[in-house]
């Protein structure tokens, strides 16, 4: 009896590599090269075109034309192709995010020319939501040991955080992918990450803010300190881990400037994200609350009391 | 009955009167969310009638009064209003997406009946808030609220995770249990 394990499905190392080189081919297996069982191979004259075998020749032909042809953009299909995942795969790239490892670009191992943008999506509504109703938490924590705070939803702040995380989740690796798409004369081996793909892995290198953003409630600074210290290591590693392949063949100036604007941007966003300590804020009137999360949610006012 | 899956109602009752006609349907899809099990009246006989009424219950009660400061806001009715039914364009078309073979007003259409126990929830928690405030007032509201948040989550599901693939169920069914938590939210935070 085999294992599972070994009835699963196993990548191999070369053909990954094969693939990032030439991501537009199409692989062919050796049984095409004779007609498949159950069809007749009739010898026709070099003329004619009446055999079986002509037949399936022309059937693989048709096949292969019109999976070259993409729906065009106007039509559902088109954007249907980008959510063509399933739940394991989604869970896997996930877990590819959390842990990245030196030499596996996510592109190539995770996402393997399927880019999806259900991930980066949903992933981007999550945190927003979370940033928001943490905010919240937090207000009605302080609140417990402060009776003279006045409650508020502050209800908008949720569409704030939900802008600035999904522009952040857009024009960053558009803008990454148009340079990278500038500086393409450079490389000659590797051919550079399509739009989609960019949007993909920074759309899942977000989702370790989730857990942190709520683990940020606990109310100890250096413990906050630590879990966003974690967060943008593993985070800003899964990136450059992913653009490392790509940048490595250009000047070693360009490299380490692009490298470290991607992970200085990454901080920003954690930045944002975080709840100031509580000693930098200003007093407060019970009417206006100040922001507790940088500028991404509201903050517990803390009146200053002997 | 051979009709096409995108009518809304049957249109061969025998009842005279449209209206009263109208009103019972809609009652029995509330019947059907409140006792949850699989059956295809919600999805074969769509209506939105239910889903708007709820929408504005929904928003009419967690609205704040206009006295209170501009900042200081819970959600306008507005802005509740906006999210229950962007929310629920979004999760249709994601389901859409993802391959499931709902309809489009279908699915708007158990989306919005399944936030009947939310809306019993907010009706509830108002209540309880009449009462004295203090920390059973607050385990009070959040075990009626999580009681609510559940029913709504497992109605929706026994509706709409048939129309997935088996592989993708779980896909289709996060978005909804995110829509639910965050109006859960909005009504738990809910203070006068």
């Amino acid at each position: 009896m085999a294992a599972a394990d070994e009835l699963a499905f196993h990548e191999f190392e070369e053909a990954t590599n094969l693939l990032a080189e030439t991501p537009n081919v199409t692989t062919v297996s050796r049984s095409d090269q004779r007609p498949p069982e159950g069809h007749v191979a009739v010898a026709v004259d070099p003329g004619g075109s009446y055999g079986a075998e002509d037949e399936v020749e022309s059937d693989k032909t048709a096949l292969l034309q019109e999976q070259q042809q993409q729906p065009g953009f106007w039509t559902f299909s088109y954007y249907q192709s980008f959510f063509d995942v399933d739940t394991s795969q989604v869970l896997d790239r996930i877990k590819g995010s959390l842990l990245p490892r030196p030499g596996h670009s996510f592109v190539r191992h995770h996402l393997r020319n399927r880019p999806d943008l259900y991930g980066p999506f949903w992933i981007c509504a999550t945190l927003a939501f979370v940033l928001a109703i943490t905010g919240n938490l937090t207000v009605v924590l302080a609140q417990r040991t402060d009776p003279s705070i006045h409650y508020s939803p502050q209800f908008h702040k949720v569409t704030v955080a939900g802008i600035t995380i999904y522009c952040y989740a857009w024009l960053v690796p558009l803008a990454l992918w148009a340079f990278l798409q500038w500086r393409k004369g450079v490389r000659e081996r590797m051919g550079p990450y399509t739009f989609l793909e960019t949007v993909c892995f920074y759309g899942y290198s977000l989702f370790i803010f989730i857990p942190t953003v709520v683990l940020w409630l606990i109310p100890v600074p250096w413990l906050q300190w630590l879990f966003g210290a974690l967060a943008l290591a593993l985070s800003a590693a899964g990136l450059v881990f992913t653009l490392w392949p790509i940048v490595r063949e250009d000047t070693r100036l360009v490299a380490s400037v692009l490298l470290s604007a991607v992970v200085l941007l990454h901080a920003l966003l954690a930045m944002g994200c975080k709840p100031l300590p509580l000693e930098h804020m200003a007093p407060t009137h019970q009417n206006t609350p100040p922001h507790p999360h940088g500028v991404l949610t509201p903050t517990p006012p803390r009146p200053t009391t002997a | 009955m051979a009709e096409a899956a995108e009518s809304p109602g049957d249109p061969r009752t025998t009842s005279p009167r449209p209206l009263m006609r109208d009103l019972k349907a809609v009652g029995k899809k509330f019947m059907h969310v409140l006792y949850p099990r699989k059956s295809n009246t919600l999805l074969r006989d769509w209506d939105l009638w239910g889903p708007l009424v709820l929408c504005v219950t929904l928003a009419l009660m967690l609205q704040r009064g206009s006295a209170d400061n501009e900042n200081d806001g819970g959600p306008q009715f507005a802005e509740v209003f906006v999210i229950i039914w962007f929310g629920a364009v979004t999760i249709t078309l994601n389901s859409k997406l993802l391959g499931g073979n709902i309809s489009f007003f279908q699915s708007l259409c158990v989306l919005g009946y399944c936030i009947l126990p939310l809306t019993v929830a907010l009706l509830v928690c108002r209540l309880v808030l009449l009462a004295k405030p203090g920390p059973i007032n607050f385990i009070v509201r959040l075990f009626v609220v999580i009681v609510m948040f559940a029913w709504s989550i497992v109605a929706s599901t026994a509706f709409l995770a048939d129309s997935q693939p088996p592989n993708r169920k779980a896909l289709a069914i996060y978005p909804v249990f995110l829509f639910y938590f965050v109006i859960s939210w909005m009504i738990l935070t809910f203070a006068p």
